[in-house]
């Protein structure tokens, strides 16, 4: 709770500095502020669901109950990290790349991951025995693991033969010092609000499994 | 009893139980006949030509045919405590997934194998000299999804809403099999040398070997009883 706590007033501090104290981009104007949040949040969502992989593989090794009370509150964080990067994305990319969605490497990726994840939560929910329900999710989150370099080299494939016509994506090597300071301080945000959340989910967790036994 | 025959006496006993009735490949055959005269309809013939439409449907096809037979794979097994016998039978889990993986890879061959060829009546498609090659796309996608699906269905069935679960979560592991099939398949039909869809044949065989070694050591993980 504390942590989150902080890890919010962090975040808006990084709001208030990506607003009052770091310039506008020239070409993208005030969707580029989107920088602040958006990869971000992709960056926490990913995390989650690979912290996922390895808890999962964690808990078929030693069996320890805590660990997949953790790949829960893990994954279910990871989606709401995953539907603010899913619900931003588009509102960049309409102004920036003319189009809503691009079936690009990296897009495609996250939404087939936070599909699978909706995918690993239904399947909790329908399994009433713990034990039971640890195992299946543990192999269901290391097959999403195992999965992600699939998707992304098929698409990455199906991409690099057949290129888009316009397929503009904003470089940022030189991008100013303003920016990427912004940028790193909403990732460190991000991250504390991820151990925030991970948290306190895990608590409600721990609570529930003491509630049935 | 070595583990190999093990393996194959399952798959032989799921093959029997399949024979028997011939309702899961006759069901299965059908769903696949009636997606391919959807998908017929499901454009403007003025504008996409069936040629343009031709490999996604093969694949689509494909892919939803091999969902639908793999739900039966354990479903059987529910059925009169078929499951506890198996599992209090002295063979290992391993062979347990490969006689499963044998029998629904057997299944969904035989539904590919109808597929095929009404889908070349339908569709008008001239193979020559691609038949071979997108037999074997057809083999080498569907030896990936098929590990992946025989270990996602021993832990859907015993589920709530079991014929849901499992296309939820094996839809996401399909997409790569299916994308790379459907653009090899369309360079093929297209008279494209072989050297460029090389590499797609490479992928494939690489996720059925990742899916069936990741099958193998997880499935046990999937029968603790």
């Amino acid at each position: 709770m504390v942590i989150t706590v902080i890890a919010l007033a962090v975040l808006a501090s990084v709001y208030g500095m990506a607003i009052f104290a770091t310039p506008t981009e020239r070409s993208q104007g005030l969707a580029q502020k989107i920088l602040y949040i958006h990869p971000s949040a992709a960056w926490a969502s990913l995390m989650s669901f690979g912290i996922v992989g390895i808890t999962s593989l964690g808990y078929l090794l030693l069996k320890d109950r805590r660990l997949d009370t953790f790949s829960e509150a893990s994954a279910e964080v990871g989606l709401a990290f995953g539907v603010a990067m899913l619900t931003t994305g588009p509102m960049w990319g309409r102004p920036v790349w003319g189009a809503w969605w691009q079936w690009e490497p990296r897009l495609t990726l996250t939404l087939l991951l936070v599909l699978l994840f909706v995918g690993y939560r239904a399947l909790r929910t329908a399994i009433d025995d713990p034990e039971e329900r640890a195992r299946f999710s543990a192999v269901v989150g290391i097959m999403a693991l195992v999965l992600v370099p699939f998707v992304h080299l098929s698409v990455y494939m199906f991409r690099t033969i057949h290129p888009q016509p316009v397929f503009l994506k904003p470089s940022a090597p030189s991008m100013p010092w303003e920016m990427t300071r912004t940028l790193l301080f909403s990732m460190a945000a991000y991250t504390l609000l991820y151990v925030g959340f991970v948290t306190m989910r895990y608590g409600i967790g721990k609570r529930r499994e003491a509630q049935s036994a | 009893m070595s583990p190999f025959r093990a393996t194959l006496a399952i798959a032989a006993k799921d093959i029997r139980v399949e024979l028997a009735s011939r309702t899961a490949i006759a069901t299965a055959v059908t769903f696949a006949v009636l997606v391919l005269v959807i998908f017929n309809f499901a454009r403007d013939p003025a504008e996409v030509s069936l040629a343009v439409l031709a490999p996604s449907v093969l694949w689509v096809t494909s892919a939803f045919a091999g969902i639908v037979t793999l739900n039966r794979s354990f479903a059987m097994e529910r059925e009169r405590g078929a499951m506890e016998g198996l599992l209090l039978a002295p063979v290992s889990r391993s062979a347990i997934y490969f006689g499963k993986y044998i029998a629904n890879m057997a299944f969904v061959l035989v539904v590919n194998a109808v597929l095929l060829p009404l889908f070349i009546l339908f569709f008008n498609v001239s193979l020559t000299g691609a038949l071979g090659w997108i037999a074997l796309l057809l083999l080498l996608a569907t030896a990936g999804y098929v590990a992946v699906g025989t270990m996602l269905a021993a832990m859907t069935v015993r589920t709530r809403f079991s014929e849901l679960m499992l296309p939820v979560l094996l839809l996401s592991f399909v997409v790569p099999p299916v994308l790379v099939g459907v653009q090899a398949t369309t360079r093929l039909l297209g008279g494209r040398p072989l050297s460029e869809i090389i590499g797609w044949v490479r992928f494939l065989a690489v996720y059925d070997i990742v899916f069936l070694v990741l099958g193998w050591l997880l499935f046990p993980a999937t029968m603790d009883e």
